[in-house]
């Protein structure tokens, strides 16, 4: 075993090393934690780059590769494994991606509002890039309480009686959701004995008819579980105070943390109840459907009925989820290609938007429920004096030109109009629904599809609606608001995500042939389940692979 | 056997959803451990109940003399996770009350 294999690992090591190291740095070290955070952040920037092209080294979308780590060297069903595929290298880019902005966008001001910002920063993306790479279902929990934990804390930095309430309820109800998963882990264990994600894909082919219930009904409470944290209609009340509240950074990290949920959706159902695997292939799709619809529906209305940019943010995450989830429902390898492209861009969007709506609403009077906040943290007279701390504080010279191109972009991306990325992913899930076996014949179209395609459509305009009316509320109002002050290095994070954006539209073309790739080898996984039970292990005894 | 263990998760279910229920921080967090502890059993129940079998293997004994040990490590964690987190939330509880005055799960009183 080279250097090179043990690179699988890397995502989880880095962070949680920098991470336990930060929190020996005293507080008053801020500069220091702060090189040393962004310095784990680029690095693990570089390792998902690294992993991405290992996974995706395009031959032909036939040849996916798997990478398999077994950690503790036991051979696959036995021991705990990590595995990078194409999917999880993806969420791995996507989560460092959206980690690097997020955190050039805190050391502007954020990290100074609170203590061990930098550390629990860390944890959290080492629970994120830990439930993209396990192939294990209890390791996933335990990754996904890493996360949640980060979050918790991450959510309250900066404090102030707003966060603090949100903070009551995003924590109480992912108590409750660890709860239900667990008890779905356990139920699924108790049926076929094993809690690797490949063996149980086997394993659950074979499971007779009197405990196939029993299987359906702990893979029903694990998705639930899931669900909460995805944002579905009606498990989502939670999520838009609680973003709403995080502040601006924290909001921008957190965009994905929607999308761990959607994540592990799309591979239990298409691995464990994919395709004519067996008699329960299909399970729960119709509620993915139905759900995502309401999502859909209930955020687009959420969108706007929103008076504060903050809300309308957080409804935008749930309406992105609904549209995920919907597609997720419809089980079909082209929808699953657009989706993943709409997963990628979907977020990319949401994060760039919740960092903007703070610096826009920084010019506003107070009200603006972001703005109170802050000012309850800095208090109202030195919250100028407070931006010297934070590196250079180079001001950005036509400010509201700047955000009003910046808003406009997120605008056009939400609601999914040419000509950025927003509009390409739509365009991808339409054409599939309209067209799902890709002939030339016109493929008649049932009727729900077209309810399903108006409420895609209309939940753009919902978004175009709500943004133009901010957006002439915000920029084209009367200047009695003084001018924002900005910082430089707090629009590069939004205009770098807004780039990556436009970066996707102009590469649409190899994206999506890797998207298409990669819902392809989701959607026939033996090849995913070879890879992890024939994993060899390392070492001398190497050779004889236990059965 | 079983009927105590069923009983007792299922007891401990109930209660604890009925105070996760319940206006008051102190209840929902009482409610949470409750629902934990059942859910701790749960998982124990899940790998067949045996009395004094031992988890750990060895050589050439009959394996069905031996309980599984994947759940009772699975508790292990379960424990050691959902005590942190309830710790977590004692203090955010805490500030809660603190800031509002309050201990309704709104931060504020109903008003009648």
């Amino acid at each position: 075993m080279n250097l090179g294999q043990h690179l699988i690992v890397a995502p989880i090591l880095i962070p949680l090393v920098v991470g336990a190291l930060l929190l020996l740095l005293d507080e008053r070290q801020r500069f220091a934690k702060a090189m040393i955070g962004l310095a784990s952040t680029i690095a693990l920037f570089a390792v998902a780059l690294a992993l991405f092209r290992f996974a995706g080294d395009i031959d032909g979308p036939e040849t996916a590769r798997e990478g398999v780590y077994l950690l503790g060297n036991w051979a696959a069903p036995f021991g705990i494994v990590l595995v990078v595929d194409r999917l999880s290298a993806l969420m791995l880019v996507l989560a460092a991606t959206l980690a690097i902005p997020a955190l050039v966008y805190a050391l502007a001001r954020w990290h100074t509002a609170g203590t061990h910002f930098h550390s629990l920063y860390q944890f959290l993306l080492m629970g994120l890039n830990g439930a993209f790479l396990t192939g294990d279902l209890f390791n996933l929990f335990v990754f996904f309480e890493v996360m949640l934990a980060a979050s918790y804390g991450l959510l309250l930095h900066g404090s102030g009686l707003l966060r603090v309430k949100a903070g009551l309820h995003y924590i109480a109800i992912n108590l409750a959701a660890a709860l239900l998963f667990l008890i779905g882990v356990s139920l699924i264990y108790g049926v076929t004995g094993t809690l690797n994600m490949a063996d149980l894909a086997v394993r659950a082919a074979t499971v007779g008819p009197e405990q196939r219930m029993l299987l359906e009904a702990g893979a029903g409470i694990l998705g639930v579980a899931f669900l909460i944290k995805a944002g579905m209609w009606p498990l989502n009340f939670w999520l838009p105070p609680a973003y709403t509240a995080a502040s601006a950074p924290v909001a921008g990290i957190f965009a994905i943390l929607s999308k761990v949920g959607v994540y592990v959706v799309l591979r239990l159902s298409l691995l464990v109840f994919g395709e004519g695997s067996s008699p329960s292939a299909g399970f729960g799709l119709e509620v993915l459907l139905i759900g995502g619809v309401a999502t859909m529906i209930f955020g687009a209305i959420g969108v706007l009925a929103s008076q504060a940019l903050g809300h309308l943010a957080g409804f935008s995450v749930l309406v992105s989820s609904g549209t995920l989830l919907t597609a997720i429902g419809m089980s079909g390898s082209g929808i699953t290609t657009g989706a993943l492209f709409y997963l990628v861009s979907s977020t990319l969007t949401i994060s760039a938007f919740f960092m903007l709506i703070e610096l826009v609403e920084r010019g506003q009077d107070a009200g603006a429920s972001v703005l109170a906040v802050t000012m309850e943290v800095y208090g109202d007279a030195d919250a100028d004096d407070e931006i010297e701390e934070g590196g250079d504080g180079v001001a950005l010279p036509g400010t509201m030109a700047v955000l009003g191109t910046c808003f406009a972009a997120c605008g056009i991306l939400l609601a999914g109009l040419p000509p950025l990325s927003g509009f390409v992913a739509k365009f991808a899930i339409l054409s599939a629904m309209l067209d799902p076996i890709g002939g030339d014949s016109p493929a008649t179209v049932a009727p729900h599809i077209w309810f399903i395609i108006f409420i895609i459509i209309f939940s753009g305009l919902s978004a175009l609606i709500a943004m133009t009316r901010s957006g002439i509320r915000t920029f084209w109002a009367s200047m009695e608001g003084t001018e924002p002050r900005v910082l430089v290095i707090e629009v590069a994070p939004v205009l770098l995500l807004i780039l990556a954006t436009l970066f996707l539209t102009v590469q649409a073309g190899p994206v999506m042939r890797y998207m298409d790739a990669t819902a392809r080898a989701l959607a026939t996984p033996h090849q995913y389940i070879d890879a992890v039970l024939d994993a060899r292990r390392a070492g001398p005894s190497g050779a004889e692979v236990p059965q | 056997m079983e009927l105590v263990l069923s009983l007792g998760i299922g007891i401990m279910t109930g209660s604890g959803v009925w105070l996760l229920l319940r206006p008051r921080t102190y209840q929902v967090i009482i409610g949470l451990s409750l629902l934990s502890y059942a859910v701790n059993l749960f998982i124990f129940g899940v790998g067949g109940l045996k009395v004094n079998a031992p988890a750990i293997l060895r050589e050439g004994a009959e394996i069905s003399t031996f309980a599984d040990p994947v759940p009772q490590a699975l508790v292990l964690t379960a424990i050691v996770i959902s005590f942190a987190t309830t710790a977590l939330f004692l203090v955010v509880l805490l500030a809660s009350r603190g800031l509002t005055g309050t201990d309704h799960v709104d931060g504020r009183e109903q008003s009648k």
